[in-house]
């Protein structure tokens, strides 16, 4: 075998590597989000800290008639003082093509932590919610919900 | 979502749940007391947010509709409203009593074909294309002015022939899966169909945001979709058959609240 | 110029937790769906929402493919002073589109 050969003066073995590395690339790309990719998001949010159960509740109906329009509603307990408040609310999901679902920031002013909104779900799947507070700690909420499909579509 | 997936599990849900109901296909006569808007079927945040004009993503088109209203329109340079003055008194109980007998043409039109032929013949403009954001806009505009009010259809004895017409629609088997409207909306209402709750068929928020369209829609995109979950081959947006349709239905709802703009799933 | 609702109340008291709701029209194109022709329709969403009382903000929100079309969201302030609540929405395109509503409080 000679030593040089293929596309650009590559060898064979550096062709190979670099082929298989874009197949790595063509694959990289997920179809949907999954566990590891939702917990590399939640930590992108928190970094090194502890998340901790409480102080969130995530107001999600459990059974979604349809999941392109989902109304969500999340309350945290905080005084929402200048000295103690929700910095941010971040919310994440498991099964869509990706985690993130929407990060919300919050002042002292608001008064209390509670922001809905509507969102999309591709699956049945947990929905996660993590609280920023002013002193640095998370807390978080999940929701396990199933999504049904309505009949009678356009195609 | 797989398509694919979905179009099979839909068509086995059907089979399934309807395999029993196929000697029940004639249109049983709803007695009034038992006639149900699709808003009772549908959960209790959809229901939510259809009562919250602040969150009603229909409201979005009523509001375009509303600005539509006082907007100059072809050669003529007239508006909706240089005609019919402030659309709250005008157009009260208006949509309610669509389907109508257009002498014109000796047969009834509905509210976006009227909408159409005033833009036409009497501000010499071109006619919004069917589902177009600015027909529905206007349609919902005008049918909220009827919200709350009820349905008032069919009270013209010239439309009787075509309302029976509507009815014959109604009850005819069509599709590869061979189901009547009748067979779902009348045999099978309050079962499931998949994972959903089969409704009466009462139209009594259109046009409406339909979260599965992710947007606003007349009762001709979703007769349309009803068509293909049979697997028949719809009929052009337009044809006679969906007004005829849409007379029977409307007639049928006589007495129930309009819901314009309506949210369902 | 999509169309939007905002919903703030006129009037409020001084100290009140006030509630507000911003609704506007966009389709919030995923970038995962495929189009009648079978291609990815690219992606097309608005992905931040700014609200700010007489200047200062109050609340801001990143949003994602996974919010809903037509994005609705709500959340509550305190009513500090009578002036403008303004709302900023922006695309990725980076386009901006501002609605604004006034408040007396008292």
């Amino acid at each position: 075998m000679r030593e040089r050969s293929g596309t650009f003066g590559a060898t064979r073995r550096e062709v190979l590597a670099s082929s298989a590395g874009a197949v790595a690339l063509i694959l990289a790309r997920p179809a949907r989000a999954t566990l590891e990719s939702m917990a590399a998001a939640i930590k992108a949010f928190v970094g090194e800290a502890q998340v901790q159960k409480g102080k969130v509740a995530l107001e999600i109906p459990p059974l979604v008639e349809n999941g392109n329009s989902v109304p969500l509603t999340v309350r945290v307990d905080s005084p929402m003082t200048p000295q103690d408040f929700v910095r941010s609310i971040a919310i994440f999901n498991e099964k869509n093509p990706q985690p993130n679902v929407a990060h919300f920031h919050l002042s002292p002013r608001a008064g209390r932590a509670a922001v809905s909104t509507r969102i999309r779900l591709g699956d049945s799947q947990n929905i996660v919610a993590i609280a920023q507070l002013s002193d640095g700690t998370f807390w978080s909420d999940t929701a396990e919900l199933i999504v049904t499909l309505p009949a009678c579509v356009e195609s | 979502m797989n398509r694919l997936w979905r179009r099979a599990a839909r068509t086995v849900g059907a089979a399934g749940a309807l395999s029993l109901a196929l000697s029940l296909a004639a249109a049983e006569d709803l007695p009034a007391s038992k006639r149900r808007s699709g808003f009772d079927f549908m959960s209790r945040d959809s229901q939510a947010t259809q009562v919250d004009d602040t969150s009603n993503p229909g409201m979005l088109w009523v509001i375009e509709g509303e600005a539509l209203w006082t907007a100059k329109a072809g050669a003529s340079g007239r508006s909706c409203s240089d005609c019919h003055g402030d659309a709250v008194t005008s157009m009260k109980g208006v949509a309610a009593r669509y389907p109508v007998y257009f002498t014109e043409q000796s047969r009834p039109v509905d509210l976006q074909g009227r909408i159409n032929i005033c833009r036409e013949t009497k501000q010499q403009a071109t006619p919004l294309p069917f589902e177009s954001r600015e027909l529905l806009a206007l349609a919902a505009f005008i049918g909220k002015q009827s919200r709350g009010m009820p349905i008032t259809t069919g009270d013209d004895i010239r439309l009787e022939p075509f309302r029976v017409r509507g009815q014959a629609l109604y009850e005819e088997r069509q599709g590869q899966l061979n189901f009547s409207c009748a067979d779902c909306h009348d045999a099978n209402w309050g079962r499931k169909l998949a994972s959903s709750v089969i409704p009466q068929a009462h139209p009594t928020g259109y046009p409406l945001y339909r979260l599965e369209w992710q947007g606003m829609g007349s009762l001709q995109r979703r007769l349309r979709n009803c068509m293909a979950g049979v697997r028949a081959e719809p009929y052009p947006f337009g044809s006679p058959e969906y007004i005829d349709l849409e007379l029977f239905l409307m007639s049928r709802a006589r007495g129930m609240p309009s819901e314009t703009p309506a949210v369902r799933p | 110029m999509a169309r939007a609702l905002i919903n703030v109340p006129a009037k409020a008291k001084r100290g009140d937790i006030i509630e507000i709701k911003a609704l506007i029209s966009h389709p919030m194109e995923t970038g995962y769906r495929t189009g009648a022709d079978g291609a990815l329709v690219p992606r097309d969403i608005i992905n931040r929402f700014l609200c700010t009382y007489n200047g200062e903000e109050i609340f801001s929100a990143d949003l994602f493919p996974a919010i809903a079309a037509n994005p609705f969201i709500s959340f509550t302030t305190t009513a500090t002073q009578s002036g403008r609540i303004a709302f900023r929405w922006i695309d990725d395109q980076g386009r901006a589109q501002l609605e604004t509503a006034e408040i007396t409080v008292e």
